[in-house]
């Protein structure tokens, strides 16, 4: 491995970004930087991706344990520690990966406070990229709290006309669950002298404390997810939030919970994590079916989609709690595949959006008569949310559904009955938007993908049929780490 | 050549859609054409080299798809001689049907996408068939669905085919749920999906019991009906039929190759491929039988009251898939893949020759207002007479002479017969057998008739179409109209009488003008006065002729030509274990001491549906229709498909959007909104109000709970430190 620390430049590199977009501001003064701001932002996140790559370049997936590693004494217990396995390299090469996209997709439709919407963007990379480098509970804490500050206020201050209920409403909730997990954090590092996740993972808690430290992660996480009950944040944020945000939200916000279950939840209290299963697969269950019923009836369209990623963490939670190989990996893959689908997903509707400024799905009709290229785009990602095979949505929906056979044969039926469900509002909302006549004359003249946005959609396309016809690619990854994983839960 | 046949049809697929901009139509269509005809070409040599030369079955593996634990798929070209078999068909049809789209589709300004879907479904067909695993097998079963979704909905202007085209996807979904539960059993049963390791080790699975739900069941019964459960979407069977005759609103060829000749029977082909855990699953295979003779029978009342010419032919789809199944169900999957093999050359044909007619009659799919058409079409109405003749079985039993169905459809009936004798040991079975011999029976005498009736009232008797094909003078035109007025107005099924289901024949008839541009300008000059062009515009293109004539061919020679290899004395050899039969199968044999009069009977219940028919239509011509206007319930139970679209929209569709709105209005936002977040904020605006303004935001409220949450979790530390320690 090289001696150069890729995993610290990483976290570094958007702060430096953010830095100089606030800096050129300065002295340019206001309203003169935000071209500048646009490219430093795009020019910093392609950096960020070259050393993702790097690092995937630099990783031996053969190896469970973590690689790429530094640690540094920070303060008490906590470490500046990081490094990535393969759980948490194909999610942080996602973050990287979606970040010039979002750039992308704010180009134009950013049109107040420019420079700080792009620092604040910078800054919301840093939190996440060390979300899922951190190895030391403290410094995650950090990260995972840190991000939510830049998230409320792109919401807050970019956001639609309802910005300040949704960014409360999302800032209520996710607070909540943290608050139990920063307890449960605190207790954990007393408890065993360190907060290193290494050192936590081999600790044996007792099973009664760990049900109560178990509950108060699944309160943060689940939020995160989000999970049935806890989910009503999600549809108003992304209703509200700029297509940007909603694409960090549903790409990568969502997928911290999945990656917390996989990190703390199965490691450290496997005990717990048997116990609260049932609970697990009943709320995932549920968020499938219900999600999806409720999916079909939303007249707006990045509701429905956020809805239907509500449904799509439920194969998450199911895939990661039936705790075998198959589940683990489904989980992953479907995290990664959802992370690409429904950001592209959003970016879809954000491509319609600033052309005609509305989200409500009748307002809209017949598009594929004069946007053929973005219809086809369109109707791509909406078969991949389908789980049509061909798109990494089929592998995510059923090996994670195969890992849940073999445990809960129930929790399958579910969860198989979710995927008749996803058809239903996915092609309903396509057939409204993009088929039929157009008969909305402000439609008449709406322009097809240009340039930018082609640049946009082109790699998600590939990822999606990539990942989809050879999935190879992602399992391949993860497989040492999770196998690990399934070990430590076969060993309790 | 292998690799050819599975793939030059994507490469087509994939450059005539992307690449229609650059290389227009005309090579969009050539170059899908050719690709399929020439793999066409490689399938019939590969069937005469594993079917008739006997050479071993043999796979070969492409590359890794999934490879997670005891999940592993190796994409693969499985070749054995039941996957050569449904390659020769799916390619020789595919192939007929893309050229006789050059005809059809010749004014249609979307072709270069229509080919390259054409080619992708050959793609996804061709991937189902080959499967080596049940893994590929669900991936091509799914992308199949995706390509009859999207040519279904091909002429998206019009609500009714987006909305057919939802409806065939979402019913198939809920096969595939099935389906996919069944793959899953496969895994945890077997511990793999691929098939040779499945197949060798059912056996010793037999006693084998597991959960499901919240009941105990024989593991390979489970299998055998979760699996079939997918084939019963995709096929069309009785409960989960009703796409079918919607899926109609595509254009017609797609009729042809997808929802008559291939993709309708690859649940035939998957039980016929599951042969090794169906045969040791007596109750999944008697379940298998009896909702095949049910979709037998049901299907051919419902095609004895159509009016819509495809959809009597998809009715009729729908029946004769059902005689593959209870063939199948009951050990003959010989007899099942013949009838399959048969069925797709006449239907086909049939398919084909109604969309000559339509599209001669400028999309007129109404039979009521066809008649007399035989003098326009002759060559039409002869390949229809043929496609008739082989549907319906003509044939003289002990003899060579016969249509292909005659050879297939009878020996089925025989089967089922023999059925009785060879389950003795199994009463229900036995008795599901018996059954699905009478059903057999019946629907064969339900489709000469409606099958002829479809002849009888398209070709002959008066011409009411004389209004279509311009009549030569003017006052003839006006006569017509006025004729057609006067018979018809009682017998209108106007949308109002058929109600939820929107496809009243007048909205349904003149569908494809919408999505034909140029349609309009051809009815113009053709309803009018104009006298016809002669030779100038030939209603029917030689491109559309020539597939008619090679069907035709098939659907007379294919029965008699192969009958031997696939049930006769030579189909051990011919099979070659590739349909993995238990030793002790001799259905095929016992099929053979039927007495004379089971032998008989097909033939005459055919003749008899055919007197009636002519009686009805020919010699009373009218009396049919009478009995359509009286409006009889039993004539509208028909005509409206035993009110099954009724009844799924009361329950699934509204009780879907009840429950939708009850989940989210209730759900989401007056219980979890109203006593979460909400509430809450209307408890800390009131708190705020007593305190102070924070008007600038949350981050501060944040910070000071962070602070008030680490004094309370300090203050919990000590506490649990101190419990912990005493």
């Amino acid at each position: 491995m090289s001696a150069f620390p890729i995993l610290t430049g990483l976290v570094i590199a958007p702060v430096v970004g953010s830095a100089l977009i606030l800096g050129v501001q300065r002295l340019s003064g206001p309203g003169k930087a935000d071209g500048a701001a646009r490219w430093i932002a795009l020019v910093t996140t392609l950096v960020t991706l070259g050393m993702g790559i790097q690092a995937l370049i630099g990783f031996d997936p053969s190896v469970a344990g973590y690689q790429w590693v530094e640690n540094y004494a920070w303060f008490g217990t906590a470490r500046y520690k990081l490094g990535v396995d393969g759980v948490s390299l194909p999610l942080l090469l996602l973050t990287l990966g979606l970040m010039p996209f979002c750039i992308l997709a704010s180009w134009k439709s950013i049109e107040r406070r420019v420079p700080e919407y792009f620092a604040l963007f910078l800054l919301l990379e840093t939190m996440m990229i060390g979300v899922f480098c951190a190895l030391d509970l403290i410094l995650f804490y950090v990260f995972f709290e840190g991000g939510l500050i830049p998230m409320f206020l792109i919401i807050g201050v970019w956001g639609g006309k309802n910005r300040v209920y949704a960014a409360f409403k999302f800032f209520l909730y996710t607070l909540l669950g943290s608050i139990l997990m920063l307890g449960a954090i605190i207790y954990m590092a007393l408890a065993a002298g360190s907060s290193d996740f290494e050192v936590l993972a081999k600790q044996d808690f007792a099973p009664d404390i760990q049900t109560w430290l178990w509950l108060a992660f699944f309160a943060s996480f689940a939020v995160k997810m989000p999970m049935f009950p806890v989910h009503t944040w999600l549809p108003d944020a992304h209703v509200e939030a700029p297509t940007a945000g909603s694409v960090i939200l549903a790409g990568v916000l969502l997928k911290m919970g999945g990656y917390g279950f996989i990190r703390f939840s199965l490691p450290m209290f496997p005990d717990a994590s048997l116990l609260f299963q049932p609970l697990v697969f009943v709320l995932s269950g549920i968020a499938i079916i219900y999600a999806s019923l409720v999916a079909f009836r939303q007249t707006d369209i990045k509701k429905l989609i956020a809805y239907s990623s509500v449904a799509h963490m439920g194969f998450v939670t199911m895939g990661i709690f039936a705790g075998n190989e198959l589940g683990l990996q489904g989980a992953t893959f479907q995290m990664l595949s959802h992370g690409v689908i429904s950001s592209a997903l959003f970016l879809c509707v954000g491509v319609v959006y600033d052309r005609a400024h509305t989200r409500e799905i009748a307002f809209y009709g017949g598009l594929v008569h004069r946007m053929p290229v973005y219809a086809a785009i369109f109707l791509l990602f909406t078969l991949a949310n389908v789980g049509l095979p061909g798109t990494s949505g089929f592998v995510g929906e059923i090996v994670s559904m195969m890992g849940a056979f073999e445990v809960s044969t129930g929790m399958a039926i579910a969860a198989a009955s979710g995927v008749i469900l996803s058809a239903v509002y996915a092609l309903t909302l396509y057939r409204k938007v993009a088929f039929g006549e157009l008969v909305n004359p402000a439609l008449a003249d709406i322009r097809d993908l240009d340039a930018r946005e082609w640049l946009i959609f082109v790699p998600l396309v590939a990822a999606t049929l990539i990942l989809g016809f050879y999935p190879a690619l992602a399992t391949d990854l993860g497989e040492a780490s999770l196998r690990a994983i399934v070990a430590s839960l076969a060993g309790t | 050549m292998e690799l050819f046949i599975l793939f030059g049809p994507l490469l087509a697929a994939a450059i005539a859609g992307l690449g229609q901009r650059f290389i227009g139509d005309r090579v969009a269509q050539s170059l899908t054409t050719g690709a399929v005809m020439l793999a066409a070409g490689f399938s019939a040599v590969i069937l005469a080299r594993v079917g008739f030369r006997h050479e071993p079955a043999y796979t070969i593996e492409l590359f890794r798809f999934l490879d997670i634990g005891p999940l592993q798929s190796i994409w693969s070209i499985r070749i054995d001689t039941l996957s050569a078999v449904m390659l020769v068909v799916v390619n020789v049809v595919s192939a007929l049907v893309h050229l006789y789209s050059w005809g059809y589709m010749a004014s249609d300004p979307h072709r270069a996408r229509f080919f390259s879907y054409l080619s992708l479904f050959t793609f996804s067909m061709l991937s189902l068939v080959t499967a080596d695993d049940f893994i590929q097998l669900f991936f091509g079963w799914e992308a199949v669905g995706l390509a009859s979704y999207l040519l279904i909905g091909f002429w998206y202007k019009k609500r009714s085919a987006n909305d057919a085209a939802i409806k065939a996807f979402v019913t198939n979904r809920v096969g595939d749920f099935g389906f996919a539960l069944g793959i899953m059993a496969v895994l945890f049963v077997f511990g793999t999906v691929e098939f040779d390791a499945v197949f060798a080790a059912a056996p010793s699975m037999v006693g084998k019991v597991v959960e499901f739900g919240p009941i105990s069941v024989p593991a390979l019964e489970l299998i055998g009906f979760l699996l079939f459960i997918g084939a019963m979407g995709k096929s069309a069977q009785f409960f989960l039929h009703v796409w079918l005759p919607d899926a109609m609103e595509g254009p017609t060829p797609v009729s042809a190759l997808i929802h008559a000749a291939t993709m309708v029977t690859a649940g035939v082909f998957l039980v016929c491929r599951c042969a090794g855990i169906y045969e040791l699953a007596p109750g999944a295979a008697t379940f298998v039988t009896a909702i095949g003779a049910v979709t037998a029978l049901f299907a051919a009342t419902v095609g004895l009251a159509q009016n819509d010419i495809k959809r009597v032919v998809a009715y009729s789809t729908c029946s004769q898939l059902g005689y593959m199944f209870f063939a199948a169900g009951l050990g003959a999957y010989q007899a099942a893949m013949f009838h399959l093999f048969t069925h797709a050359f006449f239907k086909a044909l049939l398919f084909l020759g109604a969309g000559a007619v339509i599209h001669a009659s400028h999309h007129e799919q109404d039979m009521r207002r066809m008649g007399g058409l035989w003098k326009r079409l002759p060559f039409t109405w002869s390949m229809m007479v043929i496609g008739t003749l082989a549907l319906t079985g003509l044939g003289i039993a002990g003899t060579l002479f016969g249509f292909a169905g005659f050879f297939s459809k009878d020996a089925i009936i025989e089967i089922a017969y023999a059925g009785q004798a060879a389950f003795a040991g199994d009463p229900a079975r036995a008795e599901v057998a018996a059954f699905a011999f009478w059903a057999g029976i019946g629907a064969a005498l339900l489709t000469a008739f409606y099958s002829w009736r479809l002849i009888f009232m398209t070709f002959h008797g008066e011409g009411v179409t004389r209004h279509i094909f311009a009549a030569t003078a003017e006052g003839k035109a006006a006569e017509a109209a006025a004729h057609h007025h006067d018979e018809h107005a009682p017998d209108q099924h106007g949308p109002d009488q058929h109600g939820p289901d929107q496809h009243g024949p007048d909205q349904h008839g003149h569908g494809d003008h919408a999505a034909d541009e140029h349609g309009h300008a051809h009815a113009v000059t053709d309803h009018g006065t104009a006298a016809p062009q002669g030779k100038a515009a030939p209603l029917v293109p030689w491109t559309m002729r020539l597939p008619l004539f090679l069907l035709a061919c098939g659907a007379v020679f294919a029965g008699v030509l192969f009958e031997p290899f696939f049930i006769g004395h030579d189909q051990a050899k011919f099979w070659a274990g590739a349909i993995a039969t238990l030793a002790d199968n001799d259905i095929l044999h016992l099929r053979h001491e039927a007495p004379p009069w089971v032998l008989l009977a097909p033939g005459i219940v055919m003749a008899v549906g055919l007197l009636f028919a002519a009686l009805f239509y020919i010699f009373f011509e009218g009396s049919g229709a009478k009995i359509a206007a009286n409006r009889g319930p039993l004539h509208a139970f028909l005509s409206r498909k035993w009110y099954f679209d009724e009844l799924y929209d009361l329950v699934f569709v509204k009780g879907a959007r009840a429950l939708g709105d009850l989940f989210w209005k209730t759900g989401d936002k007056r219980i979890i909104d109203g006593l979460g977040p909400d509430g809450v904020t209307a408890l800390a605006r009131a708190g705020s109000r007593i305190t102070a303004r924070l008007q600038t935001g949350y981050v501060y409220h944040y910070a000071f709970i962070m602070l008030v949450a680490f004094i309370a979790f300090g203050a919990f530390m000590l506490f649990g430190r101190a419990g912990g320690g005493s």
